[in-house]
């Protein structure tokens, strides 16, 4: 049963098996161990950057594809909610409407994009989404009769949602089904298809593998994944704006997870996302603790300010990435 | 054994280099049942005449004809699976992925299961049953679980050879198979390409630098020479005629 649930995708390490169930169990049950809206919104956006971070590993780790259109997908699935909520009757046709609309356009762009660019070398496929993706930002601040602009979306979700607990479930069981979906298809002949394309693509060729066909359906599957991630991360906000889709800041965040966690594990991005929204969240609380304790003592304080945490969080991921190059999940299944 | 056309067939076959002539104007016919070895001096275009003809390299003029066809701007992943199978000269694996998992892939290739994104590949036993015989025929099972990286280079080759094994093809390629080979290990390859050679339906290709392995193996030798053709036909008068003693006797045998 959970074997099936899991598409058989082995842990391969103890270790492993506790911190996932545990990330699991704690943001199944979020809403009751961890008190506040505080808590509650960084259990929301664990679950929907899990989510963003698998469908990203599923391009970076899997296939091999470096893209930086990632949060313009994640974007199109906000700005679909939003766009739809606050501009149709709010209720759930507005919602299938806005997010069918997101699907649709993000499938038809990672087709394009796809289709023109995986052709070619790797480094000109990246600058391609690079182009593109920042093209998708100028545009949604321009268009601020549509998008509002620097200012985003503020809009009222279906009756049903409104409470914090019904929205947080919709968050996580719909992140929790998806990522199952993705480790799925990661499991599947096609992905290890996709694994061959990485490791050897000449060869995959060769095996009769047309691989430019299996590179865009990765591509167009990992988009319409972020795409549903922008559309839950929107309804958790009630919010859209660049800044909590489209800005690059959230792209190198997507990075760093997926290479925190381990690339190519599909664990790692549960991983990767738990503890880098964690730390984000509350390295500046745990630092001001620190530095008050520290009072009176010379230079320490000022360096464990709370203002510094952008630092410590650098710190952090160089020493990750020093000792644990294949990613947190990768080694622990080498010390099993 | 389909009609008038020769399993295999290359009109004039050319590429260009800028200004060199890798492979020129290269016309040859294969048929079913025999082994063809293509011999010739390093850098005569053996390996080029390969990737031309399946696909690795684009030709800059003339003609691959498959069962009649022209496939000669048919991409790679096509003419494999029209029935050409490929091993490479230099090893060409999936480096990091399990000794099984690289031959399970040509088996999955072969039953055109790779756009299956709904069952778990585990399930497919059947693929992983073939895969495991084709391990075994080359005496590699039990390195199944070895990554491809890891394996000797010997390993490697017969891991290559499984791998083209693996794809069933109607004609086989193979890039001197037993290079870098230790004396022990290279019977086990040979005696696979008698097999191959015994099922008498199947086309083989042999680019060789062995002369002993190519008078064992070949029905018919072919001479490649600073790109084109030089000579062709039974192995015994092949080898004895002139243009070949001096072609290859005269640059040296090589590795």
């Amino acid at each position: 049963m959970i074997t099936t649930l899991l598409s058989g995708d082995r842990m391969g390490s103890r270790a492993l098996t506790a911190i996932l169930a545990a990330i699991v169990l704690a943001l199944a049950f979020a809403p009751f161990i961890f008190p506040g809206t505080r808590a509650l919104d960084v259990a929301a956006k664990v679950c929907v950057f899990v989510l963003l971070v698998a469908s990203y590993d599923l391009l970076l780790g899997y296939t091999g594809i470096v893209s930086f259109a990632h949060t313009m997908f994640f974007g199109i699935g906000g700005y679909g909610v939003a766009i739809a909520l606050s501009r149709m009757e709010v209720g759930w046709a507005a919602l299938a409407a806005g997010t069918l609309a997101a699907l649709a356009l993000s499938l038809a762009l990672s087709f394009l994009i796809g289709l023109f660019s995986l052709r070619v070398k790797a480094i000109f496929f990246a600058m391609i989404t690079l182009a593109v993706a920042s093209f998708f930002q100028i545009l949604a601040s321009q268009l601020s009769g549509l998008t509002g602009g620097e200012d985003g979306l503020t809009f009222r979700i279906p009756e049903l949602l409104r409470p914090r607990l019904a929205a947080y479930y919709l968050v996580f069981g719909a992140a929790l089904a998806l990522f199952l979906a993705l480790l799925r298809v990661v499991n599947s002949p096609f992905g290890r298809v996709l694994l061959s394309i990485r490791e050897n693509e000449f060869r995959a060729e060769a095996l009769g593998y047309r691989t430019v066909v299996y590179r865009t359906i990765a591509n167009c599957l990992g988009a319409l994944v972020a795409t549903l991630a922008g559309a839950l991360y929107a309804l958790w906000l009630r919010y859209t704006g660049p800044n909590t889709t489209l800005d690059f800041a959230i792209m190198i965040d997507i990075l760093l997870m997926v290479v925190i966690g381990g690339m190519g594990t599909m664990y790692g991005a549960v991983i990767g996302a738990a503890i880098f929204v964690v730390a984000q969240n509350y390295l500046q609380a745990g630092m001001k603790a620190l530095s008050e304790s520290l009072k009176g003592a010379p230079l320490l304080p000022e360096l464990f300010h709370p203002d510094r945490w952008l630092l410590w969080l650098g710190v952090l991921f160089v020493l990750s990435v020093y000792y644990f190059p294949r990613g947190i999940v990768g080694q622990l299944r080498a010390v099993r | 054994m389909t009609g008038t056309h020769p399993v295999l067939e290359t009109r004039d076959l050319t590429i260009r280099f800028g200004g060199h002539v890798a492979v020129d104007a290269v016309s040859c016919r294969f048929d079913p049942g025999t082994l063809t070895a293509i011999v010739g001096p390093n850098g005569a275009g053996k390996t080029t005449y390969f990737n031309l003809v399946s696909g690795q390299l684009p030709a800059t003029g003339g003609q691959v004809l498959l069962y009649g066809e022209d496939v000669t701007r048919a991409p790679a992943p096509l003419r494999t699976r029209k029935g050409m199978g490929r091993a490479f000269q230099l090893t060409n694996l999936f480096p990091n992925l399990p000794v099984l998992e690289n031959v399970r892939l040509a088996v999955q290739a072969r039953a055109g299961l790779g756009l299956n994104l709904v069952s778990m590949w585990s399930a497919h036993v059947e693929l992983i049953e073939r895969a495991e015989h084709y391990l075994e025929r080359v005496s590699l099972l039990e390195r199944r679980a070895t990554l491809a990286a890891e394996l000797s280079h010997g390993d490697q080759r017969k891991l290559e050879v499984a791998i083209l094994l693996a794809l069933e093809p109607d004609i086989f390629m193979f890039d001197e198979p037993t290079a870098g080979m230790s004396v022990d290990e290279v019977p086990v390859i040979l005696d696979l390409i008698h097999e191959i050679k015994a099922q008498k339906d199947k086309t083989i290709l042999l680019v060789e630098h062995k002369m002993d392995v190519v008078r064992s193996l070949a029905d018919r030798i072919i001479v490649l020479h600073q790109g084109q053709l030089v000579a062709d036909g039974q192995p015994e008068e092949v080898i004895a005629s002139p243009v070949v003693q001096e072609a290859y006797l005269g640059v040296g045998k090589s590795a």
